[in-house]
């Protein structure tokens, strides 16, 4: 409770009015004209000074609200230092938070009421596939570019629309192709998939069974667990003998109970262990009961722990955000992060900022808004910098999704240590859509 | 209910739609879009209302029987093509047929044992929509693409997802589920489901086969809940899983007792304020579910039959 309270403290201070930066540029013209303010930390002498809106669908209650907290955090901190450093070409953030409560119906509402009630010039934030879907048509029909940060398959799938962006973090198809070839090169051919019954661990079922088998592994058994399941001794039974790897993703209350439970079923003797870190996002690697996974191995998208060779950007990155070299929160560390996630919202935020910059966006006609969606289209590469610190990425502007290299850590002393990174390529596939012929 | 006069529930009610009509010329885009969501959900907790509030039934699981038309039309619609009227229809089967099933069994039970059934249920029932995942994509859910709601009236037609045409197609849905709840609690099918919810024993004892009127209330509840859920997969465009998860029946018992169970009104009022007590309160803090839990205690402790109901039995006695 008190990081909201901090949080919503945070977003009163931000919120910039336009009096108020009428009064700041006056005094930073003054300031600049004495010489005293580095030319970086000027708002530009844009034509308009007027805040550009960006609406944050956060879910700050229900199932999201773990990640939904660190979303916020994040997308704070990115705010914080696009406007300490001269906004977007000029023009201060003014973030509008609402929180959907990681509902669908909600979720649109939201993006109706930032839209028609806020006049926000974009919506971003959202995680969770069900709002993104359950969102997208409300963002599709009121023309509102809509960035998410969810990475699920559905914006590049071609089911959305073409105001529906994922610039920020890749989906989970691209994440689980890129994993193939190093669980069949370095753990083993036979692998039992276990996870969630629903759309999330459909996609890790469909993909990763059909990657597997390009390297002439195998995934010889599905073992779906029902979203309402609370005990998972039952599945572990399933797994057979002959089995060399366990792939698992599970999301939700019950993934504590879920690793304990594997750890308990199968004791010293196991095969090797592959799982996602969605498992154990914002949980502490020391939590009582997680010793069993010492040895084990997961995707990270960023990884959680600062690594021997932490780049100088990740380094920016957790300052900035307030997180300490084991992914947890600066001022409390059992308040873990959702690492492998959140940094999502960061650079979304900076394709944002180099969108508007790049297409001379100023306000939100139809036609502005069209040419930021064709300047966003137009990305093709992502440096990494201190805009994109989770590394390199490249765009597909047909798909509007972005793809990047993934890290496979291994459970070492309660750590997570990075043990392979992958290329970019080697999560990228054949596009299935192309948002481009859609009219705007 | 005594002294009634039915002009003047019949001017009450047109009164109403005829509101709803007008506020839709003068209502900001913001709310303009509100007022028909809130109309097609005060539909669901209109047929909600008459189980608990005229049959005294209490059921857990009618997020089954929304998801029944939501999916009856959202599939058709989207893996069979078929048009917007035909999918509405096909929803509308497809939650009559549900709550005859339904009603065979779990009208077996009463009390506490009703509840149970058809909360167990409606879990199955959305256990369903996600093993069915290869159609129904599950949570994540799919949206209908907006060509396919385009409907042809002669040389002209609209779609469905013009704002105009769905506050008024979801208004006309308010009206027949209104109008239509205000028939069957003023005609002698309705006395009987009252007499059924004051004394079944006694209605049975009267003659009554108080199982099949029973069974009628059901039926005529869950089609009506599945009208609007077929409603809200066309106006809305998204079908998911989460509209068959237990907090869609809760929602509508809470519409239905903030309103007042047992007033045909009661729905849409206590369906329109829950809506803006979560949409205002939400804006404020990240704790508004607290606001919300407070305005029902405080609702439970000083007018237990809900707003309408406190009405009725304090100043307006021939309220319906």
């Amino acid at each position: 409770m008190d990081h909201s309270k901090k949080d919503s403290n945070t977003k009163r201070l931000i919120r910039v009015s336009r009096r108020n930066v009428i009064k700041g540029l006056g005094a930073a013209s003054a300031l600049t004209a004495s010489g005293l303010v580095p030319g970086a930390m000027r708002y530009a002498q844009a034509q308009s000074s007027a805040p550009i809106k960006i609406g944050f669908q956060a879910h700050l209650t229900g199932i999201g609200a773990a990640y939904g907290r660190w979303y916020q955090r994040t997308t704070l901190a990115a705010v914080k230092l696009i406007n300490d450093t001269g906004g977007i070409g000029g023009r201060p953030i003014e973030l509008v938070t609402e929180d959907d409560g990681t509902d669908p119906k909600r979720g649109a509402e939201v993006v109706e009421k930032f839209a028609t009630e806020h006049k926000v010039d974009f919506v971003f934030g959202t995680l969770f596939s069900h709002v993104v879907v359950g969102s997208a048509p409300t963002a599709g029909q009121l023309k509102m570019p809509y960035f998410v940060v969810s990475e699920g398959y559905h914006v590049a799938s071609g089911k959305l629309n073409r105001y529906v962006f994922q610039p920020g973090i890749t989906d989970v198809r691209s994440q689980v192709i890129s994993m193939a070839p190093w669980v069949a090169g370095n753990l083993g051919k036979k692998v039992a998939m276990i996870f969630p019954d629903y759309a999330f661990g459909h996609d890790h079922r469909d993909f990763f069974t059909k990657a597997i088998a390009a390297q002439g592994g195998e995934a010889i058994k599905h073992i779906p667990v029902p979203a309402t399941e609370t005990s998972y001794t039952r599945y572990f039974a399933q797994i057979p003998a002959e089995t060399e790897v366990i792939y698992h993703v599970m999301v939700g209350p019950g993934v504590l109970t879920f690793v304990k439970e594997m750890g308990e079923h199968f004791g010293s003797k196991r095969p090797q262990i592959f799982g996602f870190i969605d498992s154990l996002e914002a949980v502490d690697m020391a939590s009582p009961g997680l010793e069993f996974l010492d040895g084990t191995y997961f995707w990270e998208a960023f990884p959680r722990y600062a690594q021997k060779d932490q780049s100088a950007f990740d380094k920016f990155y957790r300052q900035a955000v307030g997180v300490n070299e084991n992914g947890a929160a600066v001022d409390d560390p059992k308040d873990v992060s959702t690492y492998s996630h959140m940094f999502g919202c960061w650079e979304t935020l900076y394709v944002i900022k180099a969108a508007v910059e790049q297409s001379g966006y100023r306000s939100a006609t139809p036609k502005d808004k069209a040419a930021l969606i064709e300047s966003v289209e137009a990305m093709t590469d992502f440096a990494e910098s201190n805009e994109h610190p989770q590394g390199a990425k490249k765009f597909n502007g047909q798909l509007h999704q972005v793809f990047a290299h993934q890290s496979i850590s291994k459970v070492e002393g309660g750590r997570l240590n990075v043990v392979h990174r992958t290329a970019i390529e080697d999560g990228m596939y054949e596009p299935e859509a192309d948002y481009r012929t859609q009219s705007l | 209910m005594t002294g009634a006069t039915p002009r003047r529930d019949w001017l009450l009610h047109l009164a109403v739609i005829a509101l709803l009509f007008g506020v839709q010329f003068v209502l900001p885009a913001y709310h303009y879009s509100n007022v028909s969501k809130i109309m097609v959900m005060a539909s669901f907790a209109i047929g909600y209302n008459i189980l608990i509030g005229y049959t005294g039934l209490l059921s857990l699981g009618h997020a089954m029987f929304f998801a029944a038309g939501l999916y009856g039309a959202g599939l058709t619609v989207h893996h069979l093509g078929f048009d917007p009227l035909s999918g509405f229809l096909a929803g509308l089967l497809a939650a009559l047929c549900l709550s005859v099933a339904i009603g065979l069994v779990a009208l077996r039970t009463a009390g506490v044992s009703f509840m149970i059934v058809t909360l167990m249920f409606a879990q199955a029932g959305y256990l369903l929509t996600l093993y069915f995942g290869e159609f129904t994509r599950g949570d994540e859910g799919f949206v209908l693409k907006e060509n396919l709601l385009r409907v042809v009236v002669g040389d002209t037609g609209f779609n469905l997802i013009d704002p105009a045409a769905r506050y008024n197609l979801a208004l006309l849905l308010f009206t027949v589920c209104l109008l239509g709840s205000l028939v069957l609690v003023r005609s002698a099918v309705g006395r009987v489901l009252i007499a059924v919810r004051e004394n079944e024993q006694r209605t049975a004892m009267l003659g009554y086969n108080a199982f099949l009127y029973k069974l009628l209330a059901l039926v005529i509840s869950g089609t009506m809940s599945g009208a609007a859920g077929a409603t809200y997969a066309l106006l809305f465009t998204y079908v998911g899983a989460t509209f068959a998860a237990i907090q869609y029946s809760i929602l509508p018992l809470l519409w239905v007792l903030l309103g007042g169970a047992g007033t045909t009104l009661g729905p849409l009022l206590g369906t329109l304020l829950m809506f803006y007590l979560v949409d205002v309160s939400s804006g404020q803090t990240s704790s508004y579910m607290l606001l919300v839990g407070a305005a029902l205690i405080i609702l439970v402790l000083w007018a237990p039959k809900g707003i309408l109901g406190t009405l009725r039995e304090k100043r307006i006695p021939w309220l319906p």
